[in-house]
């Protein structure tokens, strides 16, 4: 089960012609996807689409009576895949993922597809992680499309929009029998905004018709020589109906004023940030409306190159806002400009950044200078917004370079927030164990893989070397063989592990007959993405097959030495890992960490216990703390741990200046801390309290007895103490 | 062109915190209010405790449905253009300042001043804590407004969470033309803890009320140590209270009179007199030295420093602090625990066969330290991690009874090993300060590096002992002062690089 529950907006998938939809941009996709007539949808989950697949899964009841098939694919290589149903048959499909990475994984498919070609509509829509937030490479997907002849649609950042681009990618896919990418922003995926709904439609030619009317054509497939054909095909047909596809339903708009010198020309997911930064120099209003030439391209691939030199014409300079590099755009303007012998200016990345996400005040420091170098009549036109004015003056602010200085300073003072392991994550004694075994044995070479496991490389534990992607964090440390030296460790998780790296990694190692060591984190669900379930998931799913022991699956590949630990037994797999490292046996040595995702399980498991203790059911529940006036200050156990309920405070002894670690009240009482304090012997100051909900009449007993008992012993030290108190 | 224009309200928050959830209350209250509301957020990796940041835009629908067009919204802050930035955390809004999403001429910076402490902040050896202090300064500057409150203490007194404290701040700040009732209606209309959310709302309201009529203070960290309580002293200790006032400067009584409760809690009245012995003897140094000019901090540190080492943590004192009837309440209120609720606790404790020959008397841990089959042998039954479960009777007298060792303590290796240390120190101080009243002074606070236990102890105790050869080296030259304090800034950042337990050789 995931992380979020959708089951209330899933109703929303429902709503009919003329009804209001209101909710998230990736939601909204969703909906357009039903709207459209999908036969087939898969993907796989990541930041900034997880959702849309949430969503789907939840919404498979919607999805059976309009005979759509859903899939939570292995790997975004078997998403892409996934498309080859619309190649001989008129059937619509989607797929999506995480983008670059994931369009990086489906590439092989991708190339495949767009090169035979499709018949019915095949979208492909691809969050794209880039900018604040995004946790991968910098890359543009735009390098993709060109690569593959993918046509790319980049709509503006408001629900009717995308939704609108949705369908018409769609159509637009079967006129040129091309698939089409929509590339969503994260913060176009999850913006909150409305659209006006259409019915759902039902495909008219279903899956279960091409399945009994297969159809073959052996021009379509990749290998010699309709290979060559699919060439000149894209060149020849393909790309010629595509431009006239998008011309003829105008996807690409002219905004704004129609006459000047000069125009802006903006990429589609851009627009609002370029109509703010206009509005706040006093040359747009709320509505965008405008006095200078825009043209924004819904469409970024290919260009519509009619429309460019007539936008060009007659004006001395165009800014041209492109997010992203190489600035692919720009360069084909340019180069579609001087065929043309037109000699107007295109104005990109000189005033704007060559590298890094186009925030509102880039984008606007862009426009101030690119206006007055080409335009200072519109910048003397320009006047602060009055009501800014006027407000300035309510308020006498301290002269500004004072304060100015104390905001500079800020700078030393306001920590950083990497990300982290959540209370109570299984993952984090993973760590504690390898830090631990690094003091035993000396430092070893780490190779990470992508999930939760990877925030190790931050503090506390700055552990790990490299991240060559998912699921092959054990592929990454192949290379490390030489006889004699101490294996490379790597680090996967069990998203990653069924993602490919049980053939990449495990089936690499094992065929090589590699010596490395490998650190399985399985904690029941692909995690880091939303707590997705995956095929070694404990829980039942009623949709889905699950429990399917990786342990199993390495068996079977051949991996003789296999260990399972409980990931919270800090000392076990201390051991586990020396002894898989000091090990003389040939052959991948693999420990599995096992323990169930704490995010999850709190979300399965708090409900439960609250219903228990109101039922009058004995409950125990355990947390930890920390004895202020044994705690020294020196924080070796927040080294050791970084949870976020072990924290620090002000100290109360008025000796003592440094603060004291403390435990906050969100402790789930995991148990790591009095581990830790065990296994790397740091100090007594841990305690863990075991908080009795409904005793039983055998608790009370027992409580009654030994609190007399103490009690007793206590007054009697308590008095001698009174002796010498002041 | 048409002057209407969004209210901007920027959310900051930590991954964890529920600035989502706020959000969406709030694009509720919007609607219900007759806005169009747009928000947005990048969460991604954040989620996982780092800072993330989620951006509403309000526009009037009047005004959409008079124009018979839609806005267009920007999906992030733009700086200059920011109505209102609402902080689940200090550091947050100071975050937010740095940003330049808050401007002298639009912006409500509405803020809870309680603390979650970064990675950075927590790790740190010493106190890595980021001065809050500038943050509000720089936020009263900065703010066209500049609310202050405690939103965690608001969530906890109301038993929700801080998106409740941070939606009742909000209203209650006026930066919204919107009625409270509003705000309250979308909390019923959740339908989840409805009572708890209303409850910290109403706190968090009128504590922004407040700090709207009244701008915040800081809470101010005390720096003399506070007396504890107004207990009349008894007879057999003032005698030696009487010493502080004859013997001391005015400077440090305080510190000394804490200092003598420590140790005399630590051990015996007889050991209150060696303290002040002690300190009598550092006193002359000070006078001679004209620490009247300095306010005689090296008595003052002497004070705190010397009760510090000489009630060092040994088996005994950690048994006796963990078996008091005052922790046993502190535990049961630090938990939550209801009066009269059963609660056990249960201590992780694992001394190392080190620990154990400390405890011995000296000649005996001697012989065993020193015999390396021996220790061997014994380290396996001691080198084992213990729980053991106070709350009951058996692990309570095991305690109690091993707390009970404080009567041979004067006998034991580890009594004997501090208490040379501690005479050298002194010797040391003694012998600087009259020459260099900072060099005197920074000896004695080298005493921070001594802390912790077992290897945190020992490496702590090496760098002591390293910062002191380096002084009996170069005690000479002039201004060895910095130079210390610079080795001694450095070796306590060490511990930090060193990560939890480096050179664990000693253990098994």
């Amino acid at each position: 089960m995931a992380e979020r529950s959708f089951a209330k907006e899933v109703e929303k998938l429902r709503l009919g012609n003329g009804q209001a939809f209101k909710g998230e941009g990736i939601l909204a996709v969703t909906k357009a996807l039903l709207q459209s007539g999908v036969s087939y949808v898969g993907g796989y989950q990541g930041a900034p689409i997880s959702h849309l697949m949430d969503v789907l899964a939840d919404a498979q009841d919607i999805m059976a009576e309009l005979g759509v098939h859903f899939e939570a694919s292995a790997s975004e290589a078997a998403a892409a895949a996934m498309l080859a149903a619309s190649v001989n048959y008129p059937l619509r499909g989607a797929v999506a993922w995480k983008s670059v990475v994931g369009t990086n994984v489906a590439s092989d498919a991708l190339a495949n597809v767009a090169s035979g070609g499709v018949t019915g509509g095949a979208l492909v829509i691809v969050g794209e992680d880039y900018g604040e937030g995004s946790s991968i490479m910098q890359e543009r997907t735009h390098a993709f499309a060109m690569k593959s002849q993918i046509w790319l649609l980049d709509p503006r950042p408001n629900l009717t929009s995308i939704v609108d681009l949705v369908e018409r990618g769609f159509e637009l896919s079967e006129a040129s029998n091309t698939p089409v990418m929509l590339e969503l922003r994260i913060r176009a995926c999850h913006v909150y905004g409305r659209f006006l709904a259409k019915n759902n439609l039902r495909p008219a030619f279903g899956l279960a018709e091409a399945m009994r009317h297969p159809v073959r054509d052996p021009d379509r497939i990749v290998l010699p020589p309709a290979n060559f054909l699919h060439e000149h095909e894209k060149i020849d047909r393909r790309w010629p109906a595509a431009v006239e596809f998008v011309k003829r339903y105008r996807l690409n708009e002219f905004l704004g004023g129609s006459h000047g010198e000069v125009g802006i020309i903006v990429q589609g997911g851009l627009y609002n940030t370029l109509i703010r930064a206009l509005e706040r120099l006093g040359l747009a209003d709320s509505f965008g409306e405008t006095e200078l030439p825009l043209y924004v391209l819904n469409v970024t691939y290919p260009l519509i190159d009619d429309e460019i030199v007539a936008f060009c014409t007659g004006k001395r300079a165009v800014l041209l806002v492109e997010e992203g590099q190489p600035e692919f755009i720009e360069q084909a303007i340019n180069s579609l400009l001087r065929r043309a012998d037109i000699a107007t200016r295109v104005v990109g990345k000189d005033v704007l950044p060559r590298a890094g996400e186009y925030t509102g005040q880039t984008v606007k420091d862009g426009l101030t200078r690119f206006l007055a170098t080409h335009a200072a009549s519109h910048l003397q036109q320009s006047r602060p917004r009055a009501v800014d004015a006027a407000q300035a003056n309510v308020h006498a602010p301290e002269s500004s370079a004072a304060a100015q200085d104390k905001i500079v300073a800020l700078k030393d003072i306001v920590p950083a927030r990497p990300a982290g392991f959540c209370t109570g994550c299984p993952e984090r004694p993973i760590f504690t164990a390898m830090k631990l075994v690094e003091q035993d044995i000396g430092p070893y070479h780490v190779s990470c893989d992508i999930g939760c496991h990877l925030f190790s490389i931050l503090p506390p534990f700055n552990i790990g070397n490299t991240t060559m992607g998912y699921g092959l964090g054990m592929a990454g440390a192949s290379a490390f063989q030489a006889a004699g030296a101490r294996p490379a460790v790597s680090v996967m998780g069990d998203g990653g592990f069924w993602h490919n790296g049980l053939t990449s990694g495990v089936g690499n190692a094992v065929f090589n007959n590699n010596n490395s060591v490998l650190v399985l984190v399985d904690n029941g669900y692909s995690a880091a993405t939303g707590g997705q379930d995956i095929l070694s998931s404990r829980a039942d799913n009623a949709r889905r097959s699950t429990r399917h022991p990786m342990a199993t699956a390495m068996r079977g590949l051949g991996v003789k030495w296999i260990r399972t630990v409980r990931s919270y037994d800090v000392a076990e797999l201390r051991r586990q890992l020396s002894t898989a490292i000091t090990s003389k046996t040939q052959g991948p040595k693999v420990i599995i960490a096992e323990s169930e995702c704490m995010l999850n399980k709190q979300r399965r498991v708090a409900p439960l216990l609250r219903k228990a203790i109101g039922a009058g059911e004995r409950v125990v529940k355990q947390r930890f703390g920390v004895d202020a006036d044994t705690c020294t200050g020196d924080h070796s156990c927040i080294r050791l741990s970084g949870c976020p309920t072990l924290t620090i405070k002000d100290n109360p002894d008025p000796l003592r200046e440094d603060p004291v670690a403390h435990v906050l009240d969100d402790c789930v009482g995991c148990g790591h801390c009095g581990e830790t304090a065990h296994a790397a012997v740091l100090c007594p100051s841990f305690y863990r309290a075991d908080i009795v909900f409904n005793p039983t009449r055998r608790d009370r007993l027992v409580r009654r007895i030994s609190d007399a008992m103490i009690g007793f012993l206590q007054r009697r030290a308590d008095a001698r103490r009174a002796r010498f108190a002041f | 062109m048409n002057p209407a224009r969004s209210i901007n309200i920027a959310i900051l928050a930590i991954g964890g915190q529920g600035g989502g959830v706020m959000a969406e209350w709030l694009v509720e209250v919007a609607e219900r209010a007759g806005y169009r509301a747009q928000y947005t957020s990048v969460p991604g990796v954040a989620q996982r405790t780092g800072a993330t940041i989620y951006y509403l835009e309000l526009f009037p629908e009047r005004t959409v449905l008079a124009a018979g067009k839609e806005p267009v919204l920007a999906l992030m802050p733009v700086p200059g253009d920011v109505d209102v930035v609402v902080a689940a955390e200090l550091m947050e809004a100071g975050r937010a300042l740095l940003r330049g999403l808050v401007t002298p001429e639009r912006t409500t910076l509405i803020a809870s001043t309680h603390r979650v402490y970064a990675i950075s902040e927590k790790s740190a050896p010493g106190d890595g804590r980021g001065n809050a202090f500038n943050v509000i300064e720089a936020a009263r500057t900065r703010a066209k407004r500049f609310i202050g409150l405690d939103m965690d203490q608001a969530a906890r007194r109301g038993g929700s969470v801080i998106s409740a404290a941070m939606f009742g701040a909000l209203a209650g700040s006026d930066a919204l033309p919107i009625p409270r009732a509003l705000f309250e209606d979308v909390i019923r209309a959740g339908g989840r803890a409805v009572e708890a959310n209303l409850k910290t709302f109403a706190i968090a309201f009128d504590g922004a009320a407040a700090s709207c009529a009244a701008p915040p203070v800081v809470p101010a960290t005390s720096v003399v140590p506070a007396t504890a309580g107004a207990i009349a002293a008894a007879p057999a200790v003032q005698p030696l209270l009487a010493r502080i006032e004859t013997e001391l400067p005015g400077a440090a009584h305080a510190m000394a009179r804490e200092g003598l409760r420590r140790v005399i809690d630590f051990q015996d009245l007889a050991y209150g007199e060696l303290y002040l012995d002690r300190l009598r003897s550092i006193a002359a140094v000070d006078r001679a030295a004209a620490g009247a000019q300095r306010r005689h901090a090296l008595v003052v540190e002497t004070a705190r420093h010397l009760a510090l080492w000489m009630s060092f943590e040994d088996t005994f004192r950690v048994a006796d602090l963990k078996t008091r009837g005052a922790r046993f309440e502190r535990v049961r209120s630090e938990v939550g625990a209801a009066p009269g609720q059963v609660v056990d606790f249960t201590e992780f404790m694992r001394p190392r066969i080190e620990e154990v020959c400390d405890s011995l008397p000296a000649p005996i841990g001697r012989f065993i330290l020193g015999s390396p089959a021996l220790k061997a042998l014994l380290r396996r039954p001691f080198g084992k991690g213990r729980q053991i479960r106070t709350s009951r009777l058996g692990g309570f007298l095991t305690l109690y009874l091993l707390g009970q060792g404080r009567r041979i303590r004067r006998s034991t290796l580890r009594f004997k090993r501090e208490n040379a240390a501690i005479e050298t120190w002194l010797a040391r101080i003694t012998e600087a300060a009259p020459i260099d009243y900072d060099l005197g002074l920074e000896i004695v606070l080298c005493q921070k590096l001594i802390k912790g236990y077992s290897e945190t102890r020992e490496r702590g105790g090496r760098s002591f002992e390293s910062l002191m050869q380096a002084y009996e080296a170069a005690k000479a030259t002039p201004a060895f002062a910095a130079q210390l304090r610079s080795l001694r800034d450095t070796a306590l950042a060490g511990v930090e690089a060193g990560g939890g337990s480096q050179g664990r050789a000693a253990s098994g």
